[in-house]
């Protein structure tokens, strides 16, 4: 089937992003690009754990002090949220239904949004009230680079799946821009699952000191 | 667009190379660059010998020899080895399972620019203020007290070319899963193309361990962090765990392609099916699983205690196993086979000897408490090069002449490839082989001098004059290319007489579509079987019909030129104000033209059933 083919409900496949070889390759070479990814935040959760709590001078805020589980518990459903919601814009893809995937989408733009204006009062809240900063100490920049990792992986879907949504608001779905839409999906599920490891390991375990 | 050949000038050329995304001329790039960084790295090479032949020597200064020692390493391990290894995955591995392309085009030639610029920033620092200069693991103690922008050459540049890596080890991976010719199943693919895919899952699994290690570096040297610094709660030793992780991996990316190359020859120039297929596929596999669970044996001295140095110890000596199938099936191929002593087998079977010798001394390096003796001596030094010269280098010589005919339609001279050999041969075995020797009787690695009547005298001399042996060899081989070049007398489909896999089944060099008809595939060595049943060429596996081909482009290169600007920006932040603008510029440029890749359609475009009919009397039948 050729990518730059007009579709219709009717003439819609099952899997549309995987009709052609291009979209096959995609889907797959993104998997893998999922999995040295996961290897980088495993690396970087290695040295967060290495380095948690280890602060030059003894009154120097610690993971106890610092994290509260209420608004670490809003970031984690707003971004589980938006999880869902994305999944509902696939599911709306394979049906053809071009608008409701837009809808859904766009839902899950604003709630990744939220999550992020929550992590930056965050981080504003750690430096200016706990002095906790990148270079306050080896705990300092370990915490900030893989919660920062995470973000910037955050506000970088919010930018790709942005684009999609306006590069193609007048064009409708196609099996060219299909595989597009599932992979930016997968994408969105992958930082989800990370959030969800950062959840438990900083700030869960954080809690217990 | 038509398919024939069309006299270009000078800027046409220049052009479609910049803008390539065939995987042939993307080989071609990665052989000129790689070629290029292993000129530089064996200059380098040479400056350490001469340094190194008599007693306190004065030839370079101290300060001078780290530097040189520091990028001997680098480039020849990320710059030299990688690169030209890539260039054969690419010219070979897409023909030996019929494919028109890898999977992604684009990305291929993103992966070649980026290790390009990468490679070209890392080396621009000896212009500008002075080389790294903490040697090529870059412990994190020496190179965060290192003065200068050296290390964050370092940093920034291998951060910029492993990004291009990994690029490739995801594209060589689908490229295999997804892309086999009809009836290519995974037991048939030839072994260099086995040895792709593993080596590619390795690149895959271990590159990520060293962006981090590096993005730690760069903070800690550029941005004020401190993971590294233990009077602010830091840890150094974390550096050396990330290095590691990814660095023994990297042996093995290395090797395993080198290992595949050597099976190919094996079998072409014995006449022979390879000895014990499926057990060289499963020691392929093996190796590069176990190869992830040994990397603390470079830490045994570092104080891990004796439970996890007797894990890592047990660990390592198990490679000996899966290596150990490789080297008997390799002898066993060999065994009653009708042996031709042409230059690529000439190299495979000095191969075998040169790198067990590497192999044995690292099982002594093993065992970790007498690693305790040989530890940062030059015994290290003799046990790495035996296996990266006497496997990898060895390999990449020995690829050179048996592809050559399919990159460039041309021979290289056998008798001047002859000569290389021996030359180079005796030149390694002289260098490296004392320097074991050197190592037992108490020399240190990576020192610039030594005193005179410590009887290392002698010894040091000697592996200087090897090292010559290896130059001459080296110039040898460019004159040798130069005067093929120049001849270049065109050869056929299968030059060697003896080739077995798909990809000495169509012209030298392949038409840029590769095969005409996707090849139908009936069993391991597809080529070979369809010859003894007296076929002149593979069966077409499909009716001849439209190709679809990826269009040129040039956003990878500016993709990876706005990285490259970026990083000096990032550089050079903190002394001077257009730090952050250059900063700035530079990544918008790449995000920029990411951007415009991202939004205008490419759907390439159609070579038309006709014109493949055309071109027919050209001879590119499947």
């Amino acid at each position: 089937m050729a990518a730059e083919q007009k579709m219709t409900y009717e003439t819609w496949p099952a899997s549309p992003e995987k009709q052609t070889l291009e979209a096959k390759n995609k889907f797959l070479g993104f998997w893998f690009f999922l999995g040295g990814e996961t290897v980088l935040f495993a690396s970087l959760f290695a040295t967060y754990l290495a380095l948690k709590d280890k602060v030059p001078s003894s009154d120097m805020a610690l993971a106890k002090d610092l994290f509260e589980i209420p608004l670490a518990f809003i970031m984690t459903m707003l971004l589980l949220t938006s999880s869902l919601t994305s999944v509902y814009a696939m599911y709306h893809m394979k049906n053809f239904n071009f608008k409701k995937m837009q809808l859904w989408l766009g839902i899950t733009v604003l709630l990744g949004l939220g999550f992020l204006g929550l992590e930056i009062y965050e981080f504003n809240h750690y430096v200016h009230e706990f002095h906790h900063s990148f270079t306050s100490s080896a705990f300092g920049s370990a915490f900030y680079t893989l919660v920062g990792f995470h973000g910037a992986h955050v506000a970088f879907g919010l930018l790709w799946i942005t684009t999609l949504m306006i590069r193609n608001s007048k064009r409708g779905l196609s099996l060219y821009n299909a595989p597009k839409f599932y992979v930016a999906s997968l994408y969105w599920h992958f930082i989800d699952v990370v959030w969800v490891f950062i959840f438990t390991v900083v700030y869960l375990m954080g809690m217990v000191g | 667009m038509s398919t024939l050949a069309q006299k270009k000038g000078f800027g046409a050329v220049l052009w479609d190379y910049l803008t390539t995304v065939d995987h042939k001329k993307i080989a071609i790039l990665y052989l000129i660059a790689g070629g290029f960084f292993f000129l530089l790295g064996g200059l380098e090479a040479m400056f350490i010998r001469i340094q190194l032949a008599v007693p306190n020597n004065d030839f370079v200064s101290a300060g001078l020899y780290n530097e040189i020692l520091t990028m001997h390493g680098t480039t020849m391990i990320f710059l030299a080895a990688m690169p030209l290894i890539f260039a054969f995955m690419n010219a070979v591995m897409p023909l030996q399972i019929g494919a028109r392309d890898v999977a992604f085009p684009f990305l291929n030639s993103l992966g070649f620019w980026l290790f390009f610029f990468g490679g070209v920033f890392l080396n621009l620092s000896w212009f500008l203020g002075g080389a790294p200069d903490a040697g090529w693991t870059s412990y994190a103690s020496l190179s965060l007290a290192s003065e200068g922008h050296g290390i964050d050459f370092y940093a920034l540049g291998l951060q910029i070319s492993g990004a291009g890596t990994l690029i490739g080890g995801i594209n060589f991976l689908v490229t295999i899963i997804n892309m086999r010719a009809p009836g290519m199943t995974y037991m048939r693919m030839p072994m260099f193309t086995w040895a792709t895919f593993v080596t590619s899952a390795l690149i895959l699994f271990a590159f990520p361990a060293l962006t981090v290690g590096l993005f730690l570096l760069v903070f800690d040297r550029m941005f004020g962090s401190n993971f590294f610094d233990p009077a602010m709660g830091g840890n150094t030793i974390i550096w050396e765990h990330f290095f590691w992780i990814f660095g023994h991996p990297e042996v093995y990316i290395l090797i395993l392609p080198a290992f595949g190359i050597f099976s190919e020859i094996f079998a072409i120039f014995s006449r022979k099916r390879l000895f014990g297929y499926s057990s060289m596929v499963f020691a392929t596999v093996l190796i590069g699983f176990l190869g992830f669970m040994v990397w603390a044996h470079h830490m045994f001295t570092t104080g891990m205690g004796p439970i996890a140095n007797a894990i890592f110890a047990v660990a390592t000596m198990a490679i000996a196993v899966p290596t150990g199938i490789k080297i008997f099936n390799w002898l066993f191929t060999m065994w009653g086979g009708s042996i031709t002593f042409t230059t690529p087998m000439l190299w495979a079977i000095a191969f075998i000897p040169s790198f067990v010798a590497g192999g044995v001394t690292g099982v002594m390096l093993a065992s970790a408490a007498q690693d305790y003796q040989y530890h940062d001596t030059y015994f290290v030094v003799a046990h790495f090069h035996y296996v990266i010269v006497g496997g990898v280098v060895f390999a990449l010589f020995a690829g050179a002449h048996l592809y050559w005919p399919k990159m460039f339609g041309t021979m290289l001279n056998e008798f001047l490839g002859k000569i290389t050999f021996v030359l180079f041969f005796i030149g390694f075995h002289l260098t490296f082989f004392i320097q074991h020797f050197l190592g037992l009787w108490g020399m240190p690695r990576r020192i610039f001098t030594f005193l005179p009547g410590q009887g290392l005298d002698t010894a040091n001399m000697v592996s200087t004059v090897g090292a010559f042996f290896m130059a001459i060899a080296v110039i040898i081989l460019l004159i040798n290319i130069v005067i093929t070049s120049v001849k270049n007398e065109k050869v056929g489909n299968d030059p060697w007489g003896d080739g077995r896999t798909l990809e000495w089944a169509i012209p030298s060099p392949p038409p840029f579509y590769n095969f005409k008809q996707l090849p139908l595939v009936r069993g391991l060595d597809a080529y070979w079987l369809e010859k003894m049943e007296g076929k002149k060429g593979m069966s077409p596996a499909e009716p001849l019909g439209d190709i679809h081909m990826p269009n040129n482009s040039f956003i990878p290169f500016v993709i990876s030129l706005g990285l490259f600007i970026a990083a000096f920006g990032a550089m050079y932040r903190a002394e001077h104000s257009w730090g952050i603008p250059v900063l700035i510029f530079g990544m918008l440029i790449t995000l920029g033209s990411m951007f415009v890749r991202s939004v205008k359609d490419d759907h390439g475009y159609h070579i038309h059933k006709e014109d493949l009919e055309d071109s027919n009397d050209k001879g590119v039948k499947a």
